[in-house]
């Protein structure tokens, strides 16, 4: 054997080091192959550049470099004062901050909108990271228990009675709607052709309303009673929190199983108790801040959260009705939701704010934000039982199936079984349908409210800050807080679809 | 022994159940009395608190009030009106102001929105993000902080008249609105347009026959030529024969103001501006979600078959992605219709301003003024939507072929 490196075909120096592969990645790398690699591309770079020149160099002199930051009025921001192209006007927006976020909301109650807004963020932001324990709380807490807090906390005012109270006051303006339709038609009776006909249905119908007074008789007494005593509101609660307790106790199981439903009945009674002993709204409650003094950011926030609260419920009921095989059920569903998605949001407001006053008894005004927030719930409702259904209908009908196999009711099936997972499945489309309200409570401006864009358009008016640059100066400030909220609630919608789809993900 | 079939039950009785009750039988027929009985009681509420209060307040009920004299001017008509107009014509001004934005509107919004959606499908990575930059920010903004902007900001900040900023001389951008020239029909006017239907109406024609020729004979007809010269060719010689359909009347600055051409109001080239840039954004991503979805393997087949580039973007993934985003896109055009609506808060005469603002101000007719209004919007959507279902029964018919 003969020593290997001898032999001539053996290589007897290293090769020379190849040069290394062009770069591709980093900032080299991207020059190299997504901005520079070609003369057309070359050109496009050329185009972007030159167009980013065009913008953002400009708005970043008017915002910050070219800007005034201190002054009391105009005259500060004026070129001729400055002595220099002034930008953006921030002492402006300093002076107008609070009408922008607290309308004229009383400069001494504004802690109470403060605190509104912490308790929203508190209760939302534990709702929206999916880590966190204990969601069905949460989500309750936000969307029951918050509300009418926040009503209690922002409007004021206090309560004379309970669930007992209010529930004998609907029953007998119920009551007294159908007596009155009786003698309606009892009347017509005299001029109709077919008036023995009427004459049998308004009496059936008068009827039937004395039966109803006679039946709620009990309710409207203990009303009476409860009035009477000194504590109506503790007296009312505790008749409430006994009753429910009770109802829940027996139709949770009695004995057997109704335990959990009675404690947790009771637990929220004395919730509801504590809340109302420490804002005291036994006796009257915290001063009334009448709605048309809210404004700005406050608004927004308001028609928002409460069009986020109250769509959702209404979105559920729509769709479920839509998919009922139940033909008037179905056939009342589609109407109302192709009708409120058929209409701009605008019109919707004109109805609210002209019409829906007509349609009430003359006794009863509804204050003007409220009528918004009704046109805004409708009208959010139907696009939000479109995503809803669109939930229900990815259901493999497997699912209900399965639960039928198992003896469940219809009840039980959907709000256990089908429910559950078709919200989750629309979670991404529920969050888009709510940055688009969110836009969309710009609207209330046009029907004499004061929102964000109200109040900024309001505040363009004072002759004191009259300056080139205002009307600039006030759209890029609300232009960020629209931004913020709007990019935020997009972001999150991505990640939850991100985390949704995770078993998709390669 | 034999045992008969036990006989199947009575269908009649069981369909009968199943229309009236649904799924839930005599149930459902139970719960359909009892919410028929609820809307009518609340239809009963709101009727007779409607004619009480209306009563109230000593106005009329019904369309009467349409023959009376509206007495109040529009700053932008399409037809003739004047404040003696009775209100009838204040509502065709208006939803004729209404369609005329909304058209523009989507014109410009389709071009600004393929642009923008090139832009972000661009390989160059600069322009793609700032295609991106454009759709997050426009997106993310409500349109009527977008409209107030350009009305109250940009529209007002810009000169007067006399200091007009001029877009190439011939039309001229001030506070006072957009002057752009204007065509002025001449006696050749008439020929012209009718030698330009019958081109348009005969291409038409050639292209479904050779169409036809194609599909059932295999026979390759070269039409273009004919095309170019019945859309340009005869539209010319009758040019030559009638003379000058129109003349172009040029804005000129005299004193304060323009003379001749035409004036666009502020409050429409706002709106316009507005509604365009924002449905682009909207437009951007259906457009570019549509292309994406088409399959890369699509371009490479179409390749191997041995078609040119431009064929098999034509022939092959064109019309693929049209699929895709035909339907959003006709919802888009929707939407901008009934965003049309905001104009209300600048103040241009559109159906919502002129007829559910002044004209419901004037008359008090509320229920009626907005049920109209409601109605047209209504009117547009679902005949929007009929057409969008002939689209996709055909398109399901020429997949299922």
């Amino acid at each position: 054997m003969s020593d290997i490196t001898a032999s001539s075909f053996v290589r007897q120096d290293l090769v020379s080091e190849r040069p290394a592969p062009i770069k591709t990645s980093g900032l080299v790398g991207l020059l190299r192959t997504r901005l520079l690699n070609s003369p057309t591309n070359i050109l496009l770079t050329i185009v972007g550049l030159l167009l980013l020149w065009f913008t953002i160099i400009p708005s970043v002199r008017f915002l910050v470099v070219d800007a005034v930051w201190t002054g009391s009025d105009r005259g500060a921001c004026l070129t001729e004062n400055a002595g220099f192209a002034v930008g953006a006007c921030w002492p402006y927006i300093q002076a107008k901050l609070p009408q922008l976020i607290y309308g004229f909301y009383p400069e001494a109650e504004r802690w109470r909108v403060d605190l509104a807004l912490i308790l929203a963020a508190a209760l939302l932001l534990p709702l929206l990271i999916p880590r966190l324990p204990a969601k069905g709380l949460n989500a309750g807490l936000f969307f029951l228990a918050f509300p009418a807090v926040a009503f209690f906390l922002l409007h004021g005012g206090g309560i004379t009675g309970f669930g007992l109270s209010w529930t004998a006051g609907l029953l007998e303006l119920f009551d007294d709607s159908i007596v009155s339709a009786g003698q309606v038609v009892l009347g017509l009776s005299g001029t109709s052709a077919i008036a023995p006909l009427l004459w049998l249905i308004g009496h059936l119908i008068t009827l039937l309303g004395v039966a109803i007074h006679w039946l709620i008789f009990p309710l409207t007494w203990l009303r009476d009673q409860i009035q009477q005593t000194g504590q109506p509101v503790w007296v009312d609660l505790v008749l409430t929190a006994a009753f429910v307790s009770l109802t829940g106790f027996v139709l949770g199981g009695g004995m057997r199983g109704g335990g959990r439903a009675l404690g947790s009945s009771i637990a929220t009674f004395v919730a509801v108790a504590i809340i109302i002993k420490l804002m005291g709204l036994d006796h009257g409650g915290l001063p009334i801040v009448a709605t048309n003094l809210w404004g700005g950011l406050l608004v927004t926030l308001v028609v928002s959260v409460t069009g986020i609260v109250t769509s959702l419920p209404i979105g559920i009921a729509l769709a479920l009705g839509r998919r009922a095989s139940i033909p008037l059920i179905r056939i009342f569903s589609i109407a109302f939701i192709e009708f409120w998605r058929g209409v701009p949001l605008i019109t919707v407001l004109f109805f609210a704010t002209y019409m829906l006053p007509l349609f009430l008894p003359g006794n009863f005004s509804v204050d003007g934000l409220v009528r918004a927030l009704i046109g805004i719930a409708l009208f959010t409702g139907a696009y939000q039982a479109e995503n809803v259904r669109g939930g229900l209908a990815a259901i493999p009908r497997g699912q209900s199936e399965a639960a039928a196999a198992l003896g469940l009711s219809w009840w039980k099936t959907t709000a256990l079984i089908v429910l559950p997972q078709a919200l989750r499945h629309v979670i991404p489309n529920l969050v888009n349908s709510f940055i688009s309200l969110f836009k969309d409570t710009s609207l209330v401006s046009i029907v004499a409210l004061f929102d964000l864009l109200g109040s900024l358009r309001a505040s363009f008016s004072d002759p004191k800050w009259a300056t080139p640059s205002t009307a600039f100066t006030g759209f890029a400030f609300a232009g960020i807080i629209y931004f913020l909220f709007c990019f935020g609630m997009s972001r999150y919608s991505l990640f939850v679809e991100r985390r949704l789809n995770a078993h998709r993900r390669n | 022994m034999s045992t008969e079939a036990r006989k199947p039950p009575l269908q009649i009785a069981l369909k009968i159940r199943r229309l009236l009750g649904g799924k839930a039988g005599w149930n459902g027929v139970a719960v359909q009395f009892a919410f028929a009985a609820v809307l009518g009681w609340v239809a009963y509420e709101i009727i007779s608190n409607a004619r009480a209060n209306l009563e109230k307040q000593h106005i009329a009920a019904g369309f009467g009030f349409l023959a009376n004299n509206a007495g109040f001017d529009v700053n932008q008509t399409l037809i003739s009106y004047t404040g003696s107009d009775t209100f009838l014509r204040v509502f065709v001004v208006g939803l004729l102001n209404t369609l005329v934005v909304s058209v523009v509107g989507i014109v410009f919004s389709t071009l600004i929105g393929f642009v923008v959606a090139l832009c972000r499908l661009s390989p160059n990575w600069l322009v793609s993000r700032v295609g991106e930059i454009y759709v997050e920010i426009i997106r993310n903004l409500p349109l009527l902080f977008q409209i107030l902007f350009w009305y109250l900001a940009v529209l007002a900040a810009l000169p007067n008249p006399r200091q007009s900023i001029s877009l190439l001389g011939i039309a001229f951008i001030s506070n006072r609105g957009l002057v752009i020239p204007q065509p002025i029909g001449q006696a050749g006017l008439e020929p012209f347009v009718a030698a330009l239907v019958f081109g348009i109406v005969a291409a038409l024609s050639l292209r479904i026959y050779a169409r036809r020729a194609l599909f059932l004979r295999g026979q390759l007809i070269r039409i273009w030529p004919y095309v170019l010269g019945l859309l340009i060719g005869l539209p010319l010689v009758t040019m030559a024969v009638f003379g000058l359909p129109f003349t172009v009347e040029l804005p000129q600055l005299k004193g304060f103001n323009f003379a001749g051409g035409a004036r666009i109001i502020p409050e429409f080239v706002a709106l316009t501006l507005a509604l365009s840039t924002y449905t682009a954004a909207f437009v951007a991503e259906i457009v570019r979600a549509g292309i994406l979805s088409v399959h890369t393997g699509q371009m490479e087949a179409g390749a191997s078959l041995g078609l040119s580039r431009g064929n098999t973007l034509r022939l092959i993934v064109v019309p693929q992605a049209m699929r895709v985003i035909v339907p959003p896109l006709t919802n888009q055009y929707l939407n901008l219709t009934k965003n049309s609506s905001l104009a209300v808060a600048i103040g241009y005469p559109d159906l919502v301003s002129v007829w559910a603002g002044t004209s419901l101000s004037q008359t008090g007719q509320a229920i009626e003024i907005i049920a109209m209004t409601m109605g047209v919007y209504l009117l547009i959507s679902l005949f929007t939507s009929a057409l969008m279902s002939i689209y996709g029964w055909r398109l399901s018919r020429s997949l299922g072929a």
